[in-house]
């Protein structure tokens, strides 16, 4: 039971088990799945489909913030992706040919690759304090989001591209899959290889690395352009379900929400050690947070500051000293033999 | 006879995997130096922690003069009386010396930080210890010792009924422990109780009154002084005799003209670093153990620093076999075979999140790149050696080395640089908090290394160790290299002392 307990993801699991079924007894129809066209539909599908784009985007922020860094530009990363490979694709003769989707893809991957190099260089070669170095690009990035759409919003009509956010694929939406298909990729770059480690060891204490040899500029840049890649795949989601690109609204705050859900995985905001699987778990929290909050009717006002509650709840539970305070406080002074279970 | 102002009785701890502390009882008289004794990995930080409530024992009661406490933290234990030095210096390297010495606690006039007076006092305070420095500086720019001194200083400012200094003495040279010993018999004749952790043998027989055992979490027993000779104290601590130093000791030196024929492995010209160390000239031949001798503050680590290229020289050449190359950084220093093993394990070694295993195997796998992972089963094997030839305890290489106690972290350490075969290896204070089974490994360890024909250059605060195992020792004073001595039969302790000492400089 302790042993349980004591895992890192106890508290997460119990948390996305406990939203759920508070889901489930408001509205019994909650856990429903059914099958309609040969595609699956219910509540929860939807959750883990609407998810994938913070899925993605906070598995970058993971990486960067096991560096020691964080990235707050990546919700403007997803925009200007979304916008690059819409505008492409809405200059094409034939909307959907696969072939421009997919030049329209590597367009804005090409892009994000320029732009995650950019953040690279600030923080990792020119030694820029990565919250200030990244909020250059979150800002100015919007500006270039609504370059390429000159202020418009731009509607495509591509159903290839629309698939990314809300086709299927084998009966579930196909945004799982990518998202999927990233996560395995990511954590195969990562544990397959050193690289995990060695992040974890510049993150963990930068200096130790030095003298140990680490060529950590390398890495930390590393992190940057693999965030802004994540971004920029999570914003074709993002303009796919809406088939259209917003330079103001794509994945606008996204990168608050991807730093929490690293967060509520285990991954420490000052570096080191970090966990995919926590990430994940975090980003699937705060989507049913969302929907929840849409599902209970709780009003646009108030729904913030719930959401609010609930994020700082687990943050509380996940902390070991808050745990601590009051498993131990309860007793007598004298003996803490008896530890409150739970 | 007088009551105790501190029992703990039936005081048990476990962490996952390890019983740390199995029902050990714990008395200090007002009055007394009590010396805390075990291996590495004893327990007697945790009894420390227990004690001042960094952790929460699963059993047992303390009781502080009469009265049964549960300190909820240091800051409370402070409060009531018990002022710690914990063994990882743990003051704030970004603030300066005096803010470190006093933070919590400022000198105030109408509201507001008196910085002057804290400054003064802060000034006072370390003269008390001998030691003069710049308390306005951060602290961060000074060497281990002094932000050890300095931690020490700000423990025995705190009125307090109990001190407890756990391995106060491990980076310090001789005369700052004789310093601080002046001031713990200073304390101790005014009625306060001083716990004292060391592995220094010699110190606790100069210092201490009683002394405690503990072996794997369990107490061995409690011991006047004088019931208890050296000898007797090894076999309680380690449960069996010793006979390893004694061994080490008949060790022949070696001829150091047959050494010194060869080309040198390294040869540093009048390399140095403005404001850290005057330029220097120092050659080192495989299979020569090269001692680095001065006092505290000397320049002994700096100059370790720059051939590792950990700091960039300004001035001066290095030729490495024979060709000239600058060393620009560790990953170039690596990139020639050398090995640097820092005196600050914790800042400067072991990333305490990653594992023992992960830290052990963290050079190698950056001299390869991280596209290519050292396989699995090659790294449990080298990691299984080093646990077995350091004795690493836990032996599970899978547990993060900051849950180890100081000295196996230490070892640690030394496995990281060991596994890359370097063929300098540069050793700053190697054996710091190793208990004195696992230092005879070391220093054995260190012979054999010698003799397979690597390059050694060794920094210890411990004159007889440096005596022990150096060709050639290397004397540091005032961040210049003085002299540069042959250790033969007729080199001595004092010999060295002498040449550290001559000329007047204070050293500092
Ligand atoms: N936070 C922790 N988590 C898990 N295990 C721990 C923790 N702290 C200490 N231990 C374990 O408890 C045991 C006792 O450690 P402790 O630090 O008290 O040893 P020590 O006697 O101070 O040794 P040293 O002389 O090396 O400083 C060791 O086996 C250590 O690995
Ligand atoms: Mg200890």
């Amino acid at each position: 039971m302790s042993a349980l307990k004591n895992h890192r993801l106890f508290w997460p699991v119990l948390v996305l088990v406990a939203l759920l079924t508070a889901n489930a007894i408001y509205r019994p129809s909650f856990l429903a799945v059914q099958m309609r066209d040969g595609h699956l539909y219910g509540s929860v599908i939807d959750i883990v489909r609407l998810s994938a784009p913070l899925i993605l985007v906070a598995l970058g922020m993971t990486l960067v913030i096991a560096t020691g860094g964080i990235d707050l530009s990546v919700g403007s990363i997803c925009a200007i992706s979304g916008a690059v490979a819409c505008f492409y694709i809405s200059q094409q003769p034939d909307q959907n040919s696969l072939a421009s989707v997919l030049t329209a893809l590597v367009l804005g991957l090409g892009l994000a690759l320029v732009l995650g190099a950019w953040n690279g260089v600030l923080v990792a070669i020119i030694g820029i304090q990565p919250i200030i170095a990244t909020l250059i690009l979150m800002v100015a990035g919007r500006g270039l989001a609504q370059l390429i759409t000159e202020g418009q919003i731009i509607t495509i009509n591509s159903s290839p591209y629309k698939t990314i956010g809300v086709g299927h694929l084998l009966t579930l939406p196909f945004a799982i899959f990518v998202a999927l298909a990233v996560t395995v990729l990511l954590a195969a770059l990562t544990r397959r290889t050193a690289l995990g480690m060695i992040i974890e060891s510049v993150g963990g204490n930068a200096e130790a690395s030095r003298l140990a040899g680490i060529r950590s500029r390398r890495i930390i840049f590393l992190a940057y352009v693999i965030s802004a890649v994540c971004a920029a795949i999570a914003g074709f989601m993002l303009t796919a379900n809406v088939s259209s690109a917003d330079g103001n609204s794509a994945g606008l705050w996204i990168e608050l929400d991807a730093i929490l859900a690293v967060v509520i995985g285990g991954t420490s905001l000052a570096g080191g050690r970090f966990f995919f699987s926590g990430t994940i778990l975090g980003a699937l929290i705060i989507q049913t947070l969302t929907t929840t909050v849409y599902a209970m009717d709780i009003s646009p006002q108030t729904s913030l500051l719930f959401k609010a509650v609930v994020v700082i709840a687990v943050c509380l539970i996940q902390a070991p000293a808050f745990r601590d305070k009051f498993t131990r406080r309860k007793p007598t002074a004298v003996s803490q033999k008896e530890q409150v279970p739970a | 006879m007088t009551h105790p102002v501190l029992t703990m009785t039936s005081i048990s701890k476990t962490f996952p995997g390890v019983r740390a502390l199995d029902g050990v009882q714990f008395r200090l008289f007002p009055g007394e130096i009590h010396a805390l004794m075990g291996e590495n990995g004893a327990g007697k930080s945790t009894l420390i922690k227990v004690l001042t409530g960094v952790y929460s024992p699963d059993e047992g009661a303390i009781d502080l003069a009469g009265t049964p406490v549960s300190f909820g933290g240091p800051m409370q234990a402070a409060a009531a009386g018990v002022s710690t030095v914990y063994q990882e210096v743990n003051l704030c390297a970004n603030l300066s010396v005096a803010e470190n010495i006093f933070i919590g606690r400022e000198p105030r006039r109408l509201g507001s930080i008196h910085w002057g007076e804290m400054r003064r006092r802060a000034r006072a305070l370390l003269a008390r210890l001998d030691l003069d420095i710049d308390v306005t500086a951060l602290l961060g720019t000074y060497s281990l010792a002094v932000q050890q001194m300095v931690a020490i200083a700000r423990a025995i400012d705190i009125k307090a009924r109990i001190l407890i200094l756990d391995e106060p003495t491990s980076s310090l040279d001789a005369r700052e422990v004789e310093q601080l010993f002046r001031i713990m018999r200073q304390l101790r004749d005014t009625g306060i109780a001083i716990l004292f952790v060391t592995h220094f043998l010699d110190q606790v027989y100069s210092v201490a009154d009683r002394i405690t055992v503990l072996r794997n979490g369990k107490l061995v027993g409690e011991y006047p002084i004088a019931e208890l000779p050296q000898l007797a104290l090894v076999e309680k601590m380690i449960g069996k005799e010793l006979d390893v130093l004694e061994r080490l000791e008949e060790q022949p030196k070696r001829d150091l003209a047959a050494l010194e024929a060869s080309t040198p492995f390294i040869q540093a010209d009048g390399v140095g670093r403005k404001g850290v160390v005057a330029p220097f000239s120092l050659t080192i031949h495989g299979g020569e153990v090269v001692g680095l001798a001065g006092l505290l503050g000397s320049g002994r680590t700096e100059v370790a620093r720059l051939l590792f290229g950990a700091d960039r020289a300004d001035s001066g050449r290095f030729v490495v076999n024979g060709a000239q190359t600058p060393m620009r950084n560790p990953v170039a220093a690596i990139g020639h075979d050398i090995a640097f093993c820092s005196e600050n394990r914790r800042t400067e070694g072991l990333v305490g999140d990653l594992t023992v295993r992960e830290n052990i195997i963290l050079a190698m796998q950056a001299a390869r790149g991280w596209l290519r992972p050292l396989p699995r089963r090659r790294q449990d094997e080298l990691v299984a050696k080093y646990v077995e030839a350091l004795s690493i305890r836990p032996s599970d290489p899978e547990i993060p080395v900051r849950n180890l106690s100081g000295g196996n972290q230490q070892k640690v350490l030394l496995a990281r640089w060991l596994i890359t075969e370097p063929r300098l290896l540069i050793l700053d204070e190697p054996t710091r908090g190793i208990d004195i089974g696992a230092k005879a490994e070391i220093q054995k360890l260190v012979v054999q290394l010698s003799d397979g024909g690597m390059a050694v250059l060794f920094i210890s605060a411990e004159l007889e160790e440096v005596l022990r195992l150096s060709h050639k020792i290397a004397v540091m004073r005032d961040r210049n290299l003085v002299s540069q001595l042959a250790n033969d039969d007729t080199v001595s302790a004092e010999h060295i002392m002498q040449a550290i000492a001559s000329a007047g400089g204070t050293g500092q």
